[in-house]
């Protein structure tokens, strides 16, 4: 196990060697994130999958012809060269196919991914058993191999990082436009081939720096999953994209990081693996489209709705009570049998809703009556002061709405009730002051502010 | 005035096209002049020979059924897809000349409306072809897309992502973005689907608005009860152009028979027969 002080001296990258890895996967990462935003708005997600898989034939071609010219058959520079050619085909034979044959573009993915790859690893397997040495290693670039990494790996990845910023940069205005309504931008004269193209070049960049650090399989999480993490947290474009090179590069150094810490962890599947919690964090906790958030909106909607529920309960019978408009003084106090029987609710939510209420200050226990804290069921209750004018603005709410739909929507007054109740809680104050300014126009005589009558039965 | 066509060599889906002529091929004045256009789809022909040059300052409506090709000839108007046969001039010359001059409005369902984008963004977009290569937008720019986005009575939405928007209040953006392209020509696809009968008036009086102003616009539509209401021309399509002119003199049921009637079928099986025949020659 590693100590506190391996993972400190880790984590500030003080040994040259990770400072090299980790720094290099990280700048990586962002720099997938990034491009990987507009391959996933352009939904071509999975071309970036068909392109990384069609590298693997083009290393062995480059590997055979530097070997055959009578070279030496792992320089670098000569292999990314033949990945990145290979992969640009692979994408090219999409097109084609999906253009000669009219199959969908997902098929004829599928077919390039494979048909690709299994010619790479068929290649790998001549080259095997060919005479000579220096020919292991080749594999490495199908899982990555993140310790094999120099200062040149680090220049380069650098290098092309800067490249995939400055394009997405200078051209953000027409990517996004390219993204979001290819035929429209068009029709003004954009040429949508060429920037999709501009996408896809820059996509094989990645994919080729990316050979070494996680290989060509696990690539395709890195353009992915940022970007895909990232559009939980914003629904602007801009920030999305800050947001999906940020996680993007989180996701290179820690899991390069950690790969560190333990022998024989892939750095690959670990950055792959961060990224993926990442990404599970985000479509949690995300505020935009989350699980989490969502749920929590609908908890407070809820609760809300209760609680005016209740609020609306005390008015009414109340209400029905005296004849007219409340005031504080003649309040009628109601115990929980009353009210239970003034909705269908369940008396565990009422008491919960009772007791929120009495918190607010909006409910308050009657003195004069008798019930105490062991004998809820005793207990009676009235409104306090403030709790009557929320009640009063309440039921006022319910009943504008009530009369709105009545009029407009042709609903039976005998059925509004429940309908309103659906729409109220849901409309903010914008909503009502325009349905009241038009509920003046159209009933002069309901007087407003007042709260009007019911225009039902109140059972 | 029908039988306008001089081309020894015709087909006879032509011959009966009623086609209120304008004298000349391709007249300067023309906002959009189109010229024995034929489009297919996977080789099956799915607009032919169509001919029809449009006056300006009009709003001319585009009617006929499913299937017709109503969206087609816009998209082969502009471009957008490949014309197996043709020619179509903006204001007398080629589209990717006169690009500047037109606003298109596409149809609703054609954009992933989840895109991470606002109301006032999309809007924007009608700018960038202005805005130039690789420079920003600036405030003016965004300033002319607020007022557009005003006209159409959305200012108050500008900053809502375009998700949070209803169908109507969507088209309505659609519609605010092409106003900022400040174009001559409109072509404007189904800019009435799935809006509500409050919104299709107001984009009725936009339209409306741009025809007083001196600019054409283009709409491919299907209620056919309100064509004598909104347009001042129409064109009937059904595959082929049955007819073209101002609403009062074509507009009749004799063409109404002829876009929606049954007789088309004939039409469709020479389509499949042609296409078998060109797949038998490849």
């Amino acid at each position: 196990m590693p100590t506190i002080e391996d993972i400190l001296a880790l984590l500030t990258l003080r040994d040259y060697n990770t400072r090299l890895v980790i720094t290099s996967t990280a700048i990586l990462g962002a720099a997938a994130g990034l491009i990987g935003s507009f391959l996933m708005l352009r939904r071509r997600s999975l071309m970036g999958d068909a392109l990384s898989h069609a590298t693997l034939p083009g290393i062995a071609i480059a590997f055979l012809v530097m070997v055959a010219v009578g070279g030496e058959g792992k320089y670098l520079p000569g292999l990314l060269a033949g990945a990145a050619i290979a992969g640009l085909i692979g994408v090219g034979c999409v097109v084609w196919i999906t253009r000669l044959s009219h199959l969908r573009d997902d098929t004829a993915m599928g077919i390039v991914l494979s048909v690709f790859f299994g010619l790479g690893v068929a290649l790998l397997g001549v080259i095997q058993n060919l005479p000579g040495g220096n020919k292991a290693g080749l594999e490495s670039f199908i899982y990555g191999k993140t310790a094999s990494m120099v200062w040149s790996d680090f220049v380069l990845i650098c290098g092309a990082a800067v490249v995939c910023m400055v394009m997405c940069l200078l051209f953000y205005k027409e990517l996004k436009s390219l993204c979001f309504d290819a035929n429209y931008a068009r029709s003004w004269g954009l040429p949508t081939g060429l920037l999709d193209a501009m996408v896809l070049a820059l996509v094989c960049v990645v994919v080729v720096i990316g050979l070494q650090a996680v290989g060509l399989i696990l690539i395709i999480a890195l353009l992915i999953t940022p970007p895909a993490a990232a559009r939980f947290w914003t629904h602007r474009l801009g920030m999305m994209l800050v947001l999906s090179v940020v996680i993007g590069a989180a996701s290179g150094y820690l899991g390069s990081a950690v790969s560190a810490l333990f022998p024989r962890m892939p750095a690959g599947a670990i950055i792959v693996v961060v990224a993926a919690i990442l990404f599970l964090v985000s479509m949690l906790m995300g505020p935009a489209r989350g699980v989490l958030p969502r749920v929590w909106r609908g908890f407070v909607l809820q609760h809300s709705v209760l609680r005016q529920h209740v609020l609306r309960a005390f008015y009414e019978m109340n209400e029905s009570a005296h004849e007219g408009e409340l005031t504080e003084v003649e309040q009628t106090q109601l115990s929980i049998d009353r009210l239970m029987a003034a909705r269908s609710w369940r008396r565990t939510q009422l008491l919960r809703a009772l007791r929120a209420a009495r918190r607010e200050g909006l409910v308050e226990v009657a003195s004069a009556s008798g019930g105490d804290d062991e004998n809820m069921d005793g207990r009676v209750y009235r409104l306090t002061d403030q709790g009557l004018v929320v009640a009063a603005r309440n039921v006022r709410n319910h009943r504008l709405w009530e009369m709105y739909l009545i009029a407009h929507a042709d609903i039976a007054p005998s059925h509004v009730d429940r309908d309103a109740d659906q729409v109220e809680h849901v409309l903010g104050d914008e909503m009502v002051a325009r349905l009241e300014e038009r509920l003046r126009r159209e009933y002069p005589e309901v007087l407003l502010p007042k709260v009007p009558i019911s225009p039902h039965v109140i059972e | 005035m029908s039988g306008t066509i001089q081309k020894p060599v015709i087909d006879n889906a032509k011959a009966n096209v009623d086609v209120i002529a304008t004298g000349q091929e391709h007249p300067e004045d023309s906002p959009l002049s189109v010229h024995d256009l034929t489009v297919a789809y996977h080789r099956k022909p799915v607009l032919w020979d169509i001919d029809l040059d449009l006056p300006d300052g009009k709003v001319i409506g585009i009617v006929g059924p499913n299937g017709a090709g109503k969206s087609t000839l816009l998209k082969a108007c502009m471009d957008l897809i490949p014309r197996a046969s043709g020619r179509v001039m903006v204001y007398g010359k080629p589209y990717k000349k006169q690009r500047q001059l037109v606003g298109y409005v596409p149809q609703r369902e054609t954009v992933d409306w989840d895109f991470p984008v606002s109301a006032l963004d999309v809007v924007t977009m009608g700018r960038y072809a202005r805005i130039g290569w690789c420079w920003p937008v600036t405030r003016s720019h965004r300033a002319a897309a607020m007022t557009a986005l005003d006209r159409v009575g959305l200012a108050d939405f500008a900053h809502r992502q375009i998700s949070q928007l209803s169908g109507g209040q969507q088209q309505r953006v659609f519609l605010a973005r092409a106003l900022t392209q400040e174009a001559q020509l409109y072509l404007m696809d189904e800019p009435f689907a799935a809006v509500d009968a409050a919104t299709e008036q107001a984009i009725v009086r936009i339209l409306h608005d741009l025809r007083d102003a001196g600019r054409t616009v283009v709409v491919v539509h299907h209620d056919l009860q309100t064509v004598p209401t909104y347009f001042d021309w129409v064109a009937m399509l059904n595959m082929r152009l049955v007819a073209v002119g101002p609403v009062d003199e074509v507009f009749t049921q004799v063409n109404l028979q002829k876009t929606y009637g049954g007789k088309l079928t004939l039409l469709d099986e020479a389509a499949y027969a042609v296409s078998r025949e060109m797949r038998v020659k490849r």
